[in-house]
């Protein structure tokens, strides 16, 4: 048997957490905000740890709408650039990642957000050449209480555009 | 409710806004109050781009500027309600923020209900004509105590 040997897990792992890496730096307002993705195979949690200036009313006090309508856009556009360009990422072919644009978005609040952490996970339904269209759900404490979702649509970058 | 002179309503809203922690983070500042009716707006900053490449917004500190704008609104219908929470709220992006020019968003409580607000929102940049996103909005509307 002449197989190649398989690479090591240490140059695999290197090299997803560093397209990962590459891909969240390139967005400022996500380091605002303080989010971060937890990476498990090509599973990504975005996380959101809790901010004081991420309150909206103080009174009660509960997460910002607009905060958890970015944290669920964020999340999504994130998986969406991740997942459309995992293949090249694994072959070695692919540049800096580019950022698909949000053409429309619509969130679903369920509960208040608690003043804690918070986390979502984005699910790609369609991706084709031009659009895609995500949804994203986002949880705190318990996992099969989401307090918001989210579908949105987004116009995929073109070949050879490089803006991330 | 009694009248409130208007200059004094606004006066009020400011510092209500500016109250909101993640508003005071954005920089927001509400502009323009009236019956079901509010502007707010948000300076241009590099901590909010979402491409730094293009100095483009990104596009989560338009949708909180958008909401903040909405829940305003909804807070000085006529109706005079408690308080409010975002239901739903659907954005459609039209184009991209001009980099450096702050961001307006102007949102009309339209409608309101026993228990529920409706919004309609318009952001723009420096080119009113040509807005960057409009979005509809539903809010809970709590009643005050009678």
């Amino acid at each position: 048997m002449t197989r190649p040997a398989p690479e090591s897990v240490a140059v695999v792992k290197s090299r997803r957490d560093a397209a990962l890496a590459m891909l969240i730096a390139g967005v400022p307002y996500l380091q605002f905000l303080g989010i971060r993705f937890d990476r498990r195979g090509d599973e990504l949690t975005a996380v959101l740890p809790f901010d004081a200036k991420l309150i909206g009313n103080p009174m009660i006090p509960a997460l910002h709408g607009g905060v958890t309508a970015a944290f669920l856009e964020v999340a999504a556009i994130i998986e969406l650039a991740w997942s459309s360009q995992w293949a090249d990422m694994e072959a070695g072919t692919s540049g800096q990642m580019r950022l698909p644009k949000t053409i429309d978005f619509t969130v679903d609040y369920l509960r208040s957000g608690l003043p804690h952490d918070a986390y979502a996970r984005a699910v790609v339904n369609r991706s084709g050449r031009r659009f895609a269209s995500v949804q994203v759900e986002a949880w705190q404490d318990n996992r099969a209480k989401p307090y918001a979702l989210a579908s949105a649509h987004f116009l995929m970058p073109e070949d050879g555009e490089t803006t991330a | 409710m009694t009248e409130t002179n208007g200059s004094q309503l606004l006066t009020n809203a400011r510092q209500f806004i500016s109250a909101l922690p993640h508003a005071r983070a954005l920089a927001m500042e509400l502009t323009e109050l009236g019956q079901g009716f509010a502007t707010v707006t948000m300076p241009w900053d590099a901590r909010f781009v979402g491409d730094p490449v293009t100095g483009v917004l990104h596009g989560g500190a338009v949708s909180a500027l958008m909401d903040t704008a909405s829940g305003a609104a909804v807070m000085c219908h006529p109706s005079a309600p408690a308080s409010t929470a975002t239901l739903g709220l659907r954005i459609d992006y039209m184009r991209p923020a001009t980099p450096g020019q702050s961001i307006t968003a102007r949102a009309v409580c339209h409608h309101v209900t026993r228990n529920v607000a409706f919004v309609r929102v318009t952001a723009t940049d420096a080119d009113i004509a040509r807005p960057v996103a409009m979005g509809t909005g539903t809010f809970t509307l709590d009643r005050p105590a009678r």
